[in-house]
């Protein structure tokens, strides 16, 4: 069985941009591109979420579709699943819209559709070979691998900064 | 020869095809490498919404509504933010071109004292005319006296705090008393520029209406002012310019010549450069070390000038500057300022081209720097052209590819050349636009932009404007595509409608007019001015449209938004960076009907934007009763 993609995230190579951010939304709009996106109703809604840390920490994040996902659990109306890729999905039409899902969610990545409401999150893009936020990404903070290639790329430099450090 | 998809989408242009098939083979980056790796383009910056002007930011605006911030720190909204960047960027624009007024004001200034190093007063009918704009007497003086009163007459201009700028008042009546009404009549050039600095520093001026029409004010000064300088004074120094044939893209570079490319925008340097490779110690020179002679050839509005002068070949566009490089056959490219690439001197480093830079205000990295100064200019261009020659002897054979690509163009038409080969009076004109043998003017201008495909949008709005019997005029990179497009040639008239090519036919000329360099629109707006003057109406009263199909630079914000301040319906072929703002787009693509009698369009499919300017002149028609 093959591995299935994540979108993981450098933390160190985030600039704040916001790109992501924009990428999703147009995304997940009707038109598709910027400049229809802006003038739609319902306004698109982004995804991904770059938090602020003090003094100088730009986090993005965005649905991890955990393995054991709590939000699949615990919502009361059955609207959350996992698809054959292995994405966490909230079927809109199931979704009653009590935010049990907000609550359990342990990063705070799923919002409220006001005109729909209705949960949304990150459906990792399912028209796209790479999730918009990742291409968008102009420093490569969002990455979109398998856990074993980035876990092997960790692996390699982390063991080239070891040698370094050894052999001076 | 099969190009890949990848190549072929790039360019309409076979030569640009042959060039990056090189590059690829050689592994050289270029422009359309740099753009693919630049995607996606940051959204904010498309939208217009990203704000610098102070250090509580950098601010961004969320384009969507419930998300994100929606003022910036000191709390300027999305429209306050989008006005300040365009009109900023129409400061930079109007500050390019008028500076380069300003060195041929210079210039001028220099030769009537006696100090310019070669430079003469060619056209001396153009320099009394324009002095008697000014109210110089002419009469029993010298042209270099009168040269001395016009030159500092038009220095002058640049620095005025009061009144008017002289060469506005070509304008209609109708259309200078709208701009007095507006508040929009510039006072002088750089005053303007200044004052849009001022008013988007944090905390100045905060109406989005106010700055837009600010950035028309000193769009105007631009236009009719720094630009017009730029082209008439040029004329006086070097000639206006008269139909010349010559040929365009890059076959015109010799195998067997030592090449010299010129690059950039001012016809100072490139003049020099033209009568020193003339020097028959240089050309000996060339012949010693095993060449043929020495073939000196334009790229960019530099290119411009000099082919509409001398009939000197011009090598393409903005975006073959790097291509030309690639043929490994140019001994030196040689630069002034403006729309120069900082990556041709890594580039030039792959070959064995020497990349020159000559202006104090424009260096590059990678480059040689041989300062010019207009003292010095005749000797300064000798050393130049002579490093040139040098080089020849380091060119290597096998790293030569020159395509054979050139086609023939009539180029030359100033306002003076059309009036002339109107047979002395503009009427032929005005009696083919009444009798709808010519449905109205096009002016279409403007750059190259990788995010279009490279000429296309140029060749095929033009195309389509010429079937429909509207007269071209044209300039810059435009101009550049459709003379290598074969359309600047009396034979293009078959590709006319019956009206324009009947035309065409008996004045022995091309449908689509080659005007010059990107100040050069000034001759276009003369050319529209005089039109209105002898029908007796407004600008916007014309059926006239302007284009910019692939435009990108500063410049060309400056450009468009005189010509909209003119009167003129505009379309642009990419959008502007404005769309984040509602207030600004509607003010721009509707409001400005009310206020300037003209508005932007924005159309990347070029039939579409040529069915736009069509229609527009069909009710322009229609209103004048013709």
């Amino acid at each position: 069985m093959s591995q299935p993609k994540e979108i993981f995230v450098k933390t160190h190579r985030c600039v704040g941009c916001l790109s992501c951010t924009i990428a999703c939304a147009v995304e997940h709009s009707k038109s598709k591109t910027l400049f229809g996106a802006i003038s739609e109703t319902p306004v698109p809604k982004s995804r991904v979420y770059v938090q602020w840390v003090e003094p100088d920490g730009k986090v993005p994040l965005v649905c991890r579709h955990c393995e054991d996902a709590p939000c699949m659990y615990a919502c009361i109306s059955g609207a959350i699943s996992r698809d054959e890729n292995g994405v966490v999905i909230t079927d809109t039409d199931k979704c009653i819209g009590c935010w049990t899902c907000v609550m359990v969610c342990p990063y705070g990545v799923i919002g409220r559709h006001l005109e729909e409401h209705k949960a949304y999150r990150c459906d990792r893009c399912p028209d796209r070979e790479i999730p918009a936020c990742v291409s968008a990404c102009p420093t490569g903070a969002l990455v979109y691998d398998t856990v074993d290639s980035f876990s092997a790329k960790v692996r390699n430099h982390v063991s080239r900064e070891l040698l370094r450090a050894e052999r001076g | 020869m099969a190009y890949t998809d990848k190549i072929l989408e790039k360019s309409i242009d076979p030569s640009v095809h042959k060039m990056l098939e090189r590059a690829e083979k050689l592994n050289l980056e270029t422009v359309w490498d740099r753009y693919e790796a630049m995607l996606p383009e940051c959204g904010f910056g498309e939208l217009g919404v990203c704000c610098r002007n102070c250090n509580m930011g950098p601010c961004r605006i969320s384009p969507f509504d419930d998300q994100g911030p929606k003022k910036g720190v000191c709390g300027a909204t999305a429209d306050i933010i989008v006005a300040r960047n365009l009109i900023r960027m129409i400061a930079g624009g109007a500050a390019a071109h008028s500076d380069h007024g300003r060195d041929l004001a210079h210039t001028l200034l220099l030769t009537a004292e006696g100090k310019g190093g070669g430079y003469e007063i060619k056209d001396e009918e153009k320099l009394k005319a324009l002095a008697g704009e000014y109210s110089i007497e002419t009469q029993g003086r010298t042209k270099e006296q009168i040269a001395l009163d016009l030159a500092r007459a038009v220095y002058g201009e640049f620095g005025k705090q009061e009144g008017f700028v002289q060469f506005t008042r070509r304008a209609p009546e109708k259309r200078v008393a709208l701009w007095k009404s507006l508040g929009i009549d510039p006072r002088g050039i750089d005053r303007e520029i200044v004052e849009i600095m001022h008013r988007t520093h944090i905390g100045v001026d905060n109406d989005p209406v106010n700055l837009i029409l600010q950035g028309l004010k000193a769009s105007i000064a631009d236009g009719w002012g720094g630009s017009t300088i730029a082209t008439e004074l040029s004329d006086v120094l070097f000639g206006t310019p008269m139909p010349v044939r010559s040929q365009s893209n890059l076959g015109v570079l010799k195998q067997d010549h030592v090449n010299i490319i010129v690059h950039g925008h001012e016809p100072v340097l490139s003049e020099m450069i033209v009568a020193a490779s003339n020097d028959p110690e240089l050309v000996g020179l060339a012949e010693k070390l095993g060449a043929k002679g020495i073939n000196v050839a334009g790229i960019c509005c530099t290119g411009n000038e000099i082919i509409m002068r001398h009939g000197i070949p011009i090598v393409g566009n903005f975006l073959q500057q790097e291509l030309a490089v690639i043929t490994g056959a140019v001994e030196a490219m040689i630069v002034d300022v403006q729309c120069i690439m900082p990556s041709l001197g890594p580039l030039s480093e792959c070959f064995h081209t020497k990349f020159i830079s000559t202006s104090p205000k424009a260096k590059f990295p990678g480059a040689i720097h041989m300062e010019f100064s207009e003292e010095k200019a005749f000797d300064i261009a000798r050393q130049i052209v002579q490093a040139a020659v040098e080089n020849y002897s380091l060119r290597i054979p096998e790293k030569v590819l020159i395509p054979e690509d050139k086609t023939e163009c009539m180029v030359g038409f100033s306002a003076e050349a059309i009036v002339k080969a109107l047979g002395g009076t503009l009427d032929p004109l005005l009696n083919a636009i009444k009798s709808g043998d010519i449905k109205g003017i096009a002016g279409v201008v403007g750059c190259n932009n990788p995010k279009i495909k490279h000429d296309h949008g140029h060749v095929v709005l033009v195309r389509e404007l010429i079937k429909n019997n509207v007269l071209v005029t044209t300039t810059g990179c435009n101009a550049i595509a459709c003379a290598k497009s074969g359309l600047m040639l009396p034979e293009a008239a078959d590709q006319a409608g019956d009206g324009l090519k009947g035309v065409c036919r008996t004045l022995g000329v091309p449908p689509v007019l080659h005007m010059g360099s990107c100040v050069d629109i000034s001759r276009i707006l003369t050319l529209c001015a005089s039109v209105a003057n002898a029908l007796g109406v407004d600008i916007s009263d014309l059926p006239v449209a302007g284009a910019a199909p692939e435009w990108m630079s500063e410049k060309a914000v400056s450009i468009g938004a005189y010509v909209v301040s003119s009167g003129i319906f505009t379309v642009l072929g990419t959008v502007p960076p404005v769309l984040g703002s509602k207030v600004v787009t509607e003010l721009l693509t509707r409001g400005a009907n009310e206020v300037v009698g003209a508005t932007f369009a924005v159309e990347p499919d070029p039939v579409k934007g040529a069915g736009l300017m069509i229609a527009h002149m069909d009710k322009k028609r229609q209103a004048l009763g013709i």
